[in-house]
């Protein structure tokens, strides 16, 4: 494969599987952000919120630390016959699930917040458990929600630069995603391959943006 | 024990609700007070949407609440109708009826789904979106929707209250006809006393998160020692039968305590039981029966007790013949006018009466 559509696909990759582990991982989080009573509650909202403010090199930069051979998950990793994660793709989707969190768990958090009690006490009246409530109810009216944080987060994912570099380095195949190819030709004075990928970037960027709204809209009007 | 047996404490910032009382197993039951005396939230204790600190409540011998045992609001046999109609809006008018009907075995539906469809008259509505309803409409499907898991006890939280007064008048009669019906318990939480005249049998009066009597709507409404007497649409229920229509002058009769009242030409058949409200400012008394005046209904009464409201205004109760009872407001310059006092017999000159079932 030509080392341009390498990256491509590498990126798409790792975009698709952070977006599906934060949809499993960030649905119940989000549920217990929006409905607990707990004091925990806005210690680990903060917590899910940093990686929103924290430059992505000081994250980059403890994500390699903790993924190396010498450090915490880097050493469970490795006693587990895996290896250390740091310069592995496997290691570039933890270190973008952690970064790209917010971006998936905050939208869906609101949208559970929107629904108020009321929908789900209804259910309750109408003979329905807890677990019924959530799916039957309280999943299919928070849907804007989760497609707003499922593009929110593969977009995001797309676009990051800063903690894949200082986690993934640049290997073609295995972490040199797009971000990093353009930072490489541009370096490199290849202007050509450069344009041609930062203008894909660009109608990519858009195409989501507009798709977004669009589907909002359409859900909004069905939901209204 | 059958019917709903109420007893419960339940402490909130600034508010102490203590409510305790009992119902029978069929009828309607008004929860009645001013907002913030504390019938919504018995209301929602009762389904289990509030689990009240302390106390218990129990229904039909079966428990509810007790000590540390909560039965969840899922598994209790009740429909609930909110104040708005809060019907799903991701699902049609008929997914949401389907909704609690499928989860009851065709083995326990009491009620069928085309006669709770037919009886709140939602048949045109079934392939519509809840947004496109109007509020009466929407209420209308919510009714049905609590019906249609063949609850045991049907609780509604003020139903009309947020609805204009065409869509209420127009979701009236639905009500009184599930009353007529179904042979099901019903607690209503209200603060209209025109609504409860019309609806309930019973009442359940609250103040400040307690309750401060309860028994039959009749009695307490035309009890001057309790506040519902002072307000300004307070009255009576009189229970009576038709006894004759007469076109001519656009009159119904009513044969009511041994006198025959008049009251707009209405369309239910001679000898059916009605109930007839009259509002205690409607009421004026006078020492003799005059015939020089142009209020049709003038009946004799006894006074039963006389209570001023604070407002110099008194309340006087009325016996009528059969022990029925009557409501007035007089001035209290027209008390000592009259020399009103309690044992008196005098008439009750009513200006307005209104058939209510």
């Amino acid at each position: 494969m030509n080392p341009e559509w390498q990256a491509v696909w590498l990126t798409f990759k790792l975009a698709l599987s952070t977006t599906l582990i934060l949809l499993v991982l960030g649905t119940p989080l989000a549920w217990w952000l929006a409905r607990s009573v707990s004091t925990w509650k806005e210690l680990v909202g903060s917590l899910v919120t940093l990686p929103l403010v924290l430059p992505p090199t000081v994250l980059g930069f403890y994500l390699l630390i903790a993924l190396g051979p010498e450090g915490p998950i880097g050493g469970l990793t490795e006693s587990l016959g895996i290896g250390p994660l740091a310069f592995t793709f496997p290691g570039l989707v933890v270190g973008s699930v952690i970064y790209s969190l917010p971006f998936v768990v905050q939208p869906i958090r609101n949208a559970f917040e929107a629904l108020g009690d009321r929908p789900l006490e209804v259910a309750a009246t109408l003979r329905s458990g807890p677990i019924e409530r959530f799916f039957r109810i309280a999943l299919p009216l928070a849907r804007p929600g989760f497609l707003s944080g499922a593009i929110l987060g593969f977009a995001h994912t797309v676009g990051e630069f800063g903690v894949v570099l200082m986690i993934g380095g640049n290997i073609p195949g295995e972490t040199r995603v797009l971000s990093v190819a353009i930072y490489d030709h541009v370096e490199a004075l290849e202007w050509r391959q450069a344009h041609w990928l930062s203008g894909g970037m660009v109608l990519f960027g858009f195409a989501v943006v507009l798709i977004m709204s669009l589907l909002e809209k359409r859900l909004r009007r069905i939901g209204a | 024990m059958s019917g709903l047996s109420v007893d419960i404490h339940h402490g909130l910032p600034g508010f102490a609700l203590q409510a305790r009382f009992d119902t029978p197993p069929q009828g309607v039951t008004a929860l009645f007070g001013r907002s913030g005396s504390g019938k919504t939230s018995v209301l929602r204790a009762v389904a289990g949407l509030l689990r009240a600190g302390e106390g218990s409540i129990r229904f039909n011998g079966e428990t509810w609440q007790d000590g540390r045992h909560f039965l969840p609001t899922h598994r209790r046999p009740i429909g609930y109708v909110f104040q708005e109609a809060s019907l799903f809006p991701h699902l049609s008018v008929q997914q949401n009826l389907q909704y609690g009907w499928r989860k009851v075995p065709p083995g326990e539906q009491r009620i069928d789904y085309d006669e709770a469809v037919a009886l709140l008259g939602i048949a045109p509505l079934l392939g519509r979106d809840p947004a496109r309803l109007s509020g009466g409409e929407r209420q209308r499907v919510a009714i049905a929707r609590a019906l249609l898991t063949s609850p045991q006890l049907l609780l509604m939280d003020e139903p009309l209250s947020a609805l204009d007064q065409a869509a209420r008048a127009d979701i009236l009669p639905y009500l009184e006809q599930l009353h007529h019906e179904l042979a099901l318990p019903v607690l209503y939480v209200s603060h209209d006393l025109d609504e409860i005249a019309r609806l309930a049998d019973r009442m359940v009066l609250m103040e400040g998160g307690r309750v401060i009597a309860s028994g039959p709507v009749s009695r307490l409404l035309t009890d001057p020692r309790l506040p519902v007497a002072g307000f300004d649409n307070a009255g009576a229920i009189l229970e009576g039968r038709i006894s004759a229509h007469d076109k001519g002058f656009h009159l119904t009769y009513v044969a009511c305590s041994g006198n025959r009242i008049a009251v707009p030409l209405d369309s239910r058949e001679v000898g059916a039981h009605t109930r007839i409200q009259i509002h205690a400012r409607d009421v004026s008394i006078a020492l003799s029966a005059h015939h020089d005046t142009s209020i049709l209904n003038i009946v004799p009464a006894v006074i039963q007790a006389l209570d001023e409201d604070g407002r110099s205004r008194w309340l006087v109760e009325l016996v009528l013949e059969d022990g029925q009872t009557l409501l007035a407001h007089v001035t209290r310059r027209s008390r000592l006018a009259l020399g009103l006092e309690k044992g008196m017999l005098v008439y009750a000159q009513i200006k307005a009466v209104a058939l209510v079932r």
